[in-house]
C-alpha cells in the first residue's frame, strides 16, 4: 500500500506492506545509505535514527506505527559537503575505524544533544549504551560528542 | 568519495598537533613473507611487492592533465590504508596528497598482492608504492632534464606537482608524463626523499573515508545500488554443520515477490525484489526445523576438547643454553574459548553475472581469492570472473565475507542478467562464520639465584588460524552443492609469521627456550584468522608469567623485564608506557586498584606494544573497570599517527571485550551464541575512562604493521592489572566478574 | 527493586496516628559502638551471611545505579512520594558502622533503627523478624565486613504527614507479625528450609502477596499475586495460571539463571532477584523452589515431586490473530518476528515461545506491556536475552494492538478488556524516579 513519510524534512510517499522495518524502505525505497542494517534485533544500534526526535532503531520500527512522526537520518544532518557540528565533530577526531556503526551513533548523540545540550560524561555514556563499535572507536566517538556539546547551540541550528 | 570536507578540515586537523596515529613496516628489502602476497617474486631484488608486479604503471599512473592514480592489491578494512597509501605516494612523488586517487584491490585493474592480513599492507604495498613513486618522480625528474637540456641534478620538486628548474623554468608531471612511458620495471635502491624534508609522511592528515562515512554516503558494498538489482538471503541451520529438514520451498516459491528460490544440493537460496520480502520468505523457510550433519559439538572446556583431538607437534623452538642453576620454577596454564569476529555489519555481497561474465563486489580480505573461488565453483574460467573490493564492517580476521561472495556468485549465475545483492543476517553471522580458535597455553619457567630466567618452556594447542578458502573446497556453498567440493587439509602456518604459534617466541633474551605448537587440524567448530592470531594467548600466557616470575623473585614486572630484554626498541616503548602512565607511582595494595603491563613486538617482526592499563574492582560483586590505558607503539616510520593511535586504540578496547567477557557458547547441536545478548561484547559503560597512545618517532625507518600489534599486550595488560589489584591470578578467558568475585573470596 | 506500592486509605491513616501517637515513647536509642573490626569476624561467619545476604537481595535496594555496593540512595517511587534506601556499609556516621548486633536486630526485626527512629516497611522486616538469630548475627558480620563508604541517601520525598515516622508504630501494631518461624513436622526439612528462606529473608512475599489498603501483605491471601514497580508478580498459589508447568527442577533453573523455557525470562524487578540467586548454592534455591512448587501444588499434577514433564506444545493461532488484528499482526512482523517468529534462531537456547510465557497466559496484560515498553536490558555485560524497550517506538495504540495481537495468536485466553487504558497505566508505573 502507499504510505507518506516525513523523512528529512520532506514528505515521501512510498509503496510498502506497513509491516516492513523503517529501516528497509529508507535504504532501499528512499534510497538512504546512513541507516545500516547491523542487527536486525534492535541490539547493536547501527539502524539507529531519530523518530519524532527520540532515536529508535529503525530495523524494528514497522511502517505501521511511523506515522506522521518526522524521521531524521544521518543524511538529514549535513552533507559531505556541508556537515552538521556534531558529524564535523566526528571527522575532526576522526571518530571511525571501519565506520559501519557511525552513522548510527551519530543519530543517537544527536538525540540526546537535542534534548540536553551540556551533557556530562556519564550521561553521554549511558545514553550511547545502547550502540555498539566492534574496532573499538568508543574514546574517540565520546570525544566528538563532547565536541559538539562544547560548540554553540546557535551554531548547530544553523548548520542544521 | 567526496573528499572536499576532509579537505575543509584539513588545516583544522593538522593544527591540532596532539592527535597521533602510525603506520609501520618491515625491513625494505625483505623477502616476500608467506602468506601475505599473491604473486610469485620475479624480481627478487626489488622492495615490497614490486617483487612480484615490477613495472611501474601497474602502481602509478599520470595523465596529460597531471591526474594521478594510485593502485594497491590491499583493501580498506576500516584501518585506513587508504589514506596511508595516498600519502606514502603524495611524498615520494612530491605532490599534494589530494591530488592523488587510489584503487583498491580489483582483480581488473590492481596488483594482486595477496590478502589484506596481518598487518602486512604498509610493508608489502606501502613499500611497493613509496619506491614505485620514486621512480616515477626520477623518470620524472630525467625526462624534464631532457626536455630542458640542462642535467637532472639541476632539477628539483616542491610538492607542487611540477619539475623546477633553474630560473623559474619548470614543467608539470602532466607534461612530461604525455611522452614518458611508465610501463617499465622499477630499479631497485632509487633515492628516497629524505625524512627530514617530508612533507606529508609522518602528519596526520585526515583520513579521506571517513567525510562519506558520517554523512550517509555509499561507503560500503552494503551500499550498492545497481539497477535491476534483487535481494537475497540464505538458508542454512542455525550454524555450520547444521541443516533445515524440508523446509517449505514450494509454499514459499509461491509468495508474492518472490522472484526465484535457488537450490543447489544442500545450498538453499531465496531471492526477491524486495529485501523485506526475502527477510520475510527466509523466515518462512526457516520455520523448519533443523539436523546435525556433522558430529556432536563438544561440551567440555578447551583443553579437554583440543586435548582429546589428535595434533601435530611443531618445534618453534628448541635452545638449550646457560648452565645456571633454577632454584625456582613456575608453571601455569592460560586458556581461551573460541571468540567469534563479531563485525557490527553481518558480511555483504552483490554479484552480477552478465554476458557469460561473473562481476563480484565483496568486502573479502582477499579479492583475488574470491575471483579463484568463484571462478572453481561455477566452473568459469578465471578470466570470466571479475571481483572488486568493496568495504564492509570490520571484519577482524576471516569473517563471512568470503562464504557470502560464494554464495552470492551462486545465485547470481542462476539468474543472469539480475544483479544480486545478498547479506547475511545478524544470527547467521555469528553461527556460520569460522570462529578465532579456543587454545591453551602451558608454560613453566625457572630462575636461579640472581631472578635471572634460565629456562622457558611453552606448549601451545590449537586448531588452525588459517582456513581461507582459494577453491570452491574452502566456502560454506563448496561443501553445499552438487557434487560438493572437499574441504583441503587444514596446514599451520610455517613461522616466523606463525598461526596457533604466532608470538609463541618471546622477544626475551633468555638462554634456553623450548617452544612446541600442538597444531590440532580437525575443527569441532570451523575455525580462521582472527585479529593477531595465536599472538593474543600467547603474549596473555607469556606475559603474565613475567609477572608471576616477578612477584616470585619480589621485583618489579616491569624490571624483570628490562632485565631480558637486550632489543632496544622494545626497552624504549617499555620506558616510554612506563614514564607516561607513571609506573613507578602506580596505585596498588588498597585489593582494589591495581595496574599491569603487557609488551611484544607483533610476530617478532612488526611493531613494537607496551600497554600498561590501571583496574579497579568493585570487590563486592567482582565487578571492575579499566580506569586508564597508556600504550606506546614503535612502528617504523609512522606514515599517519592518528590512523596508528586510532588502530592501537581499538586494539586495546577489542582485547578488553575478548578478554574480559567474551566466549562462544554450544549446545550439542548448534553454536548457541547467536546475537549481541547471548554474546556480550564491551559497551560505553564499560570502556576505559582514557587510552593514551605515544608513537616513538622513527624518522625513515621501515614501516612495521600496527594493526594487531596491541591486542597481545593489552590483554596481558589487562590479566596482570587484574591480578595486581586482587592478589589473585586468573589464568583463564574469559575473565569475568563472576571469576574475579570467586577469586576474591567473601571478604 | 522489590518495594510494594504502599496505598493508604485514609481511614487507616487515622488509625495509625493514634496508636503512633501512643507508641511514640516507647522506642529508645542504643549505644553507638566502635566499628569493629574485618578480624573480629570469623570467615565462615562471613560467608554464610554472603549467602544468606543474596538470598535477602540486600544489594538490589541499597545500591543505587552506578553507585557503591550497599551505599544506599536507591530512590523507590511511590504513589505517595518517593523514598531512598540507606547506607548499610559500616561507615561509622552515614552507615550502620556504629550498630551493635543487638542494633541490627531490632531493625531487622522491629523495624527500627538504632537511634529508635521507625523504618519504613519498603524494608521488609515483616518477613526478618522470622529469620533465626545465628542467620542474623552471619549477616550482621557480613555487612559489617564490606567496605564503609560515606555516603548520605537524599532525604525522602513524602506527601505530609507520611515523613512522621511515629505514624509507623501504630502501622508494627496492626501488621507486623512478631512470632518465630515454625517448621511444620509433616514436611521435610528441605521444605522446611525453603519455607524458613521464602518467608524471611527472601521476603518473595513482599511482592507476590497482594497489599491491603494499608500497604501490608493480605494474610489471607498469601502468594496470590502482587504488583511490584508496575510489574505483576505472579500468583505462586494454585492460582498461577502455569502451575502445572512448574517442577522443582525448573523453578530452581530458573530462579539461578532468570531463564525457562515454557515461562519466559524473568523481566522486570525479577531479573535483578534472579541475578542474585545466580550467586546462591543450587541446595539453598533448591529448598526455596521445593516450597514455593508444593504452594503452587493443585493436588491433580506430579510436578511437586520434580518429575519432568513432557515438553509442552505451544499454540499459534496465527491466521485467526492476522485476521482480526490486522494492526497488530503488521506490528508483530515487523518488530517481533525477528526473535518471535516461529523458528527464529532466536527462540533457542532455553527462550520460550511466546505461547509458554507466562505473562501471555496471565490474567492482566501488565507484565506484557511492560516487557514491550521497557525492554529487557543487559545486566552487566552478561549472557542473557536482550530485548529492546519499544516505549519511544509505539504509541499507546500500537502496543495495545500488538498486545491483544499476541494473546489471540499464542493463547486460548479471554481477549483483555480496556487495553489502551492498560498501556496508559503501564506507562506511567514503569516511570523511573
Amino acid at each position: 500500500m502507499t504510505l507518506t513519510l516525513n523523512v528529512n524534512g520532506q514528505t515521501r510517499s512510498v509503496e510498502a506492506d506497513p509491516a516492513t522495518p523503517l529501516l528497509y524502505v529508507l535504504r532501499n525505497g528512499l534510497g538512504l545509505s546512513g541507516p545500516k542494517y547491523g542487527c536486525g534485533l534492535g541490539q547493536c544500534g547501527a539502524c539507529t535514527v531519530q523518530l519524532d526526535g527520540e532515536a529508535v532503531f529503525s530495523c524494528l520500527t514497522p511502517l505501521a506505527v511511523v506515522g506522521e512522526r518526522p524521521v531524521v537520518t544521518v543524511e538529514g544532518l549535513g552533507t559531505g559537503e556541508a556537515p552538521s557540528v556534531l558529524q564535523k565533530a566526528f571527522i575532526y577526531e576522526q571518530a571511525a575505524q571501519c565506520g559501519y556503526c557511525i552513522a548510527g551513533m551519530i543519530m543517537r548523540a544527536q538525540a540526546l544533544l537535542d534534548a540536553n545540550p551540556s551533557p556530562s560524561d556519564a550521561e553521554i555514556r549511558a545514553h550511547m549504551e545502547p550502540n555498539l563499535c566492534r574496532c573499538g572507536t568508543h574514546m574517540r566517538i565520546l570525544r566528538a560528542v563532547r565536541r559538539a556539546a562544547g560548540s554553540k547551540n546557535a551554531e548547530t541550528e544553523a548548520v542544521r | 568519495m567526496k573528499r572536499s570536507a576532509s579537505q575543509l578540515n584539513r588545516r583544522a586537523f593538522l593544527g591540532a598537533g596532539a592527535l597521533t596515529v602510525a603506520f609501520a613496516m618491515a625491513p625494505r628489502a625483505l623477502a616476500q613473507l608467506p602468506g601475505a602476497s599473491g604473486g610469485t617474486a620475479v624480481r627478487p631484488d626489488l622492495p615490497g611487492d614490486l617483487k612480484s608486479t615490477p613495472m611501474l604503471d601497474a602502481w602509478i599512473r599520470i595523465d596529460a592533465k597531471s591526474a594521478i592514480t594510485v593502485f594497491t592489491g590491499k583493501a580498506e578494512l576500516g584501518q585506513g590504508i587508504k589514506t596511508a597509501l595516498i600519502q606514502v605516494a603524495a611524498e615520494e612523488l612530491d605532490v599534494d596528497p589530494g591530488t592523488i586517487t587510489l584503487v583498491t584491490a580489483d582483480t581488473a585493474r590492481t596488483p594482486d598482492e595477496g590478502l589484506t592480513a596481518a598487518s602486512h599492507s604498509m610493508q608489502d604495498s606501502g613499500t611497493a608504492i613509496m619506491n614505485a613513486a620514486a621512480n616515477v618522480r626520477m623518470l620524472l625528474t630525467n625526462a624534464a632534464a631532457r626536455t630542458m637540456n640542462v642535467a637532472p641534478e639541476t632539477l628539483s620538486t616542491s610538492g607542487d606537482g611540477q619539475i623546477h628548474g633553474a630560473g623559474g623554468k619548470r614543467l608539470s608531471y602532466g607534461e612530461i608524463a604525455a611522452s614518458l612511458s611508465l610501463h617499465v620495471e622499477a630499479q631497485p635502491n632509487v633515492p628516497l626523499r629524505d625524512p627530514a624534508s617530508y612533507r606529508t609522511i609522518g602528519t596526520s592528515w585526515p583520513r579521506v573515508d571517513i567525510p562519506a562515512k558520517v554523512t550517509g554516503g555509499e561507503a560500503y558494498v552494503q551500499d550498492l545500488r545497481l539497477p535491476g538489482m534483487l535481494h537475497a538471503r540464505i538458508l542454512r541451520g542455525p550454524s555450520s554443520g547444521t541443516r533445515l529438514k524440508n523446509p517449505p520451498i514450494d509454499a514459499v516459491a509461491k509468495m508474492s515477490g518472490v522472484v526465484k528460490i535457488v537450490q543447489n544440493g544442500a545450498f538453499l537460496a531465496v531471492v526477491a525484489e524486495e529485501e523485506w520480502t526475502a527477510i520475510t520468505a527466509m523466515r518462512a523457510l526457516q520455520a523448519a526445523p533443523f539436523e546435525r550433519t556433522a558430529p556432536p559439538l563438544p561440551q567440555t572446556g578447551v583443553v579437554e576438547t583440543l586435548t582429546r583431538l589428535p595434533s601435530r607437534p611443531i618445534t618453534v623452538l628448541d635452545a638449550a643454553g646457560g648452565t645456571a642453576v633454577p632454584v625456582r620454577t613456575i608453571k601455569a596454564r592460560y586458556t581461551r574459548p573460541w571468540l567469534a569476529h563479531g563485525s557490527i555489519g553481518p558480511s555483504c555481497a552483490v554479484a552480477w553475472f552478465k554476458n557469460g561474465e561473473m562481476t563480484i563486489w565483496s568486502h573479502s580480505q582477499g579479492i583475488f581469492d574470491v575471483r579463484r573461488v568463484a571462478a572453481d565453483l561455477l566452473g568459469l574460467d578465471i578470466e570470466n570472473v571479475h571481483a572488486i573490493h568493496a568495504e564492509g564492517a570490520g571484519c577482524y580476521g576471516q569473517n563471512g565475507a568470503d562464504d557470502v561472495a560464494a554464495d552470492a556468485a551462486l545465485i547470481a549465475h542462476e539468474l543472469e542478467g539480475h544483479p544480486i545483492r545478498l547479506q547475511w543476517m545478524r544470527e547467521q553471522e555469528f553461527g556460520w562464520e569460522p570462529l578465532g580458535p579456543g587454545m591453551f597455553v602451558d608454560l613453566e619457567a625457572a630462575m636461579d639465584d640472581q631472578n635471572r630466567i634460565v629456562a622457558w618452556r611453552h606448549d601451545v594447542w590449537s586448531t588452525p588460524h588459517n582456513t581461507r578458502p582459494n577453491t570452491a573446497g574452502g566456502v560454506l556453498a563448496g561443501w553445499e552443492v552438487t557434487p560438493p567440493f572437499k574441504a583441503p587439509e587444514p596446514q599451520p602456518i610455517p613461522m616466523p609469521e606463525g598461526g596457533g604459534d604466532r608470538n609463541s617466541n618471546p622477544l626475551y633474551a633468555l638462554p634456553a627456550m623450548n617452544v612446541v605448537y600442538h597444531f590440532v587440524p580437525e575443527m569441532p567448530m570451523r575455525t580462521s584468522a582472527m585479529r593477531s592470531l595465536g599472538g593474543h594467548m600467547n603474549i596473555f600466557a607469556i606475559e603474565q608469567l613475567f609477572d608471576e616470575l616477578a612477584a616470585s623473585a619480589g621485583i618489579d614486572p616491569l624490571d624483570l623485564r628490562l632485565a631480558h630484554m637486550t632489543d632496544q626498541r622494545a626497552r624504549d616503548v617499555m620506558t616510554l608506557a612506563a614514564e607516561r602512565f607513571g609506573w613507578s607511582a602506580r596505585p596498588r595494595g588498597d585489593g582494589r586498584r591495581g595496574c599491569g603491563m603487557g609488551f611484544a613486538q607483533y610476530k617478532n617482526l612488526e611493531a613494537y606494544c607496551a600497554v600498561m592499563m590501571e583496574v579497579e574492582v568493585e570487590r563486592e560483586t567482582g565487578d571492575y573497570r579499566v580506569k586508564r590505558a597508556v600504550a606506546a607503539v614503535d612502528c617504523g616510520q609512522a606514515v599517519n599517527p592518528n590512523a596508528v593511535a586510532n588502530q592501537i586504540e581499538g586494539a586495546i578496547i577489542q582485547a578488553i571485550s575478548w578478554t574480559s567477557r567474551e566466549m562462544v557458547t554450544t549446545k550439542p547441536t548448534h553454536l548457541t551464541s547467536f546475537d549481541w545478548g547471548s554474546y556480550p561484547i564491551l559497551r560505553f559503560s564499560s570502556v576505559p575512562d582514557a587510552i593514551e597512545v605515544h608513537i616513538v618517532d622513527r624518522p625513515g625507518m621501515p614501516f612495521l604493521g600496527t594493526a594487531e600489534a596491541g591486542q597481545g599486550p593489552a590483554g596481558a595488560a589487562l590479566a596482570n592489572a587484574l591480578a595486581a589489584a586482587i592478589g589473585v591470578r586468573l589464568r583463564d578467558m574469559p575473565l569475568t566478574p563472576v571469576k574475579v568475585k570467586a577469586a576474591i573470596g567473601v571478604i | 527493586m522489590r518495594f510494594r506500592t504502599c496505598l493508604l486509605g485514609g481511614a487507616a491513616l487515622a488509625i495509625l496516628g493514634a496508636c503512633g501517637a501512643y507508641a511514640l515513647t516507647l522506642r529508645s536509642s542504643m549505644a553507638a559502638i566502635t566499628p569493629p573490626s574485618q578480624a573480629s569476624f570469623d570467615k565462615v561467619t562471613v560467608e554464610k551471611g554472603a549467602i544468606l545476604a543474596a538470598i535477602a537481595d540486600c544489594t538490589v535496594c541499597h545500591t543505587a545505579p552506578g553507585g557503591e555496593p550497599f551505599a544506599g540512595g536507591l530512590p523507590l517511587k511511590t504513589p505517595f512520594g518517593t523514598l531512598y534506601s540507606t547506607n548499610i556499609t559500616p561507615e561509622e556516621t552515614t552507615g550502620v558502622g556504629s550498630w551493635s548486633l543487638e542494633a541490627f536486630k531490632r531493625a531487622m526485626r522491629e523495624g527500627v533503627d538504632r537511634q529508635g527512629d521507625y523504618l519504613y516497611p519498603a524494608f521488609p522486616y515483616t518477613h526478618y523478624n522470622h529469620v533465626a538469630d545465628d542467620d542474623l548475627a552471619a549477616l550482621y558480620a557480613f555487612l559489617m565486613t564490606r567496605r564503609p563508604v560515606k555516603a548520605t541517601p537524599p532525604p525522602n520525598d513524602l506527601i505530609p504527614p507520611l515523613g512522621f515516622r511515629p505514624l509507623l508504630a501504630g502501622w508494627n501494631l496492626l501488621f507486623l507479625d512478631e512470632a518465630p518461624f515454625a517448621p511444620a513436622e509433616d514436611q521435610s526439612a528441605e521444605w522446611n528450609r525453603g519455607a524458613y528462606l521464602v518467608e524471611g529473608l527472601g521476603h518473595c512475599g513482599l511482592c507476590h502477596t497482594p497489599l491491603n489498603l494499608a500497604g501490608a501483605e493480605k494474610t489471607s491471601k498469601t502468594f496470590a499475586g502482587g504488583v511490584a514497580e508496575g510489574w505483576t508478580a505472579p500468583p505462586l498459589d494454585a492460582s498461577n495460571p502455569n502451575a502445572a508447568r512448574w517442577s522443582v527442577d525448573r523453578l530452581t533453573a530458573y530462579l539461578r539463571s532468570g531463564l525457562d523455557a515454557e515461562h519466559g525470562v524473568a523481566a522486570g524487578p525479577m531479573g535483578p532477584v534472579t541475578h542474585g540467586l545466580s550467586t546462591v548454592p543450587e541446595g539453598e534455591v533448591r529448598a526455596i523452589a521445593v516450597y514455593i512448587t508444593s504452594k503452587m501444588e493443585t493436588g491433580e499434577s506430579a510436578q511437586q515431586h520434580g518429575e519432568s514433564l513432557p515438553a509442552a506444545k505451544p499454540l499459534d493461532n496465527a491466521e485467526e490473530a492476522a485476521a482480526t488484528h490486522q494492526a497488530g499482526a503488521a506490528i508483530f512482523a515487523g518488530a517481533c518476528a525477528g526473535c518471535h517468529g516461529t523458528g527464529a534462531p532466536m527462540s533457542s537456547d532455553g527462550r520460550p515461545s511466546l505461547a509458554l510465557t507466562t505473562d501471555l497466559a496471565a490474567d492482566d496484560p501488565r507484565n506484557t506491556i511492560q516487557t514491550i515498553l521497557q525492554g529487557i536490558p543487559e545486566l552487566a555485560g552478561q549472557k542473557r536475552p536482550l530485548m529492546p524497550s519499544f516505549a519511544g517506538v509505539f504509541s499507546d495504540r500500537d502496543v495495545a494492538e500488538v498486545t491483544a495481537y499476541l494473546r489471540v495468536r499464542f493463547t486460548d485466553q479471554p481477549a483483555w478488556p480496556n487495553l489502551h487504558d492498560a498501556v496508559v497505566e503501564a506507562r506511567n508505573e514503569g516511570e523511573k524516579p
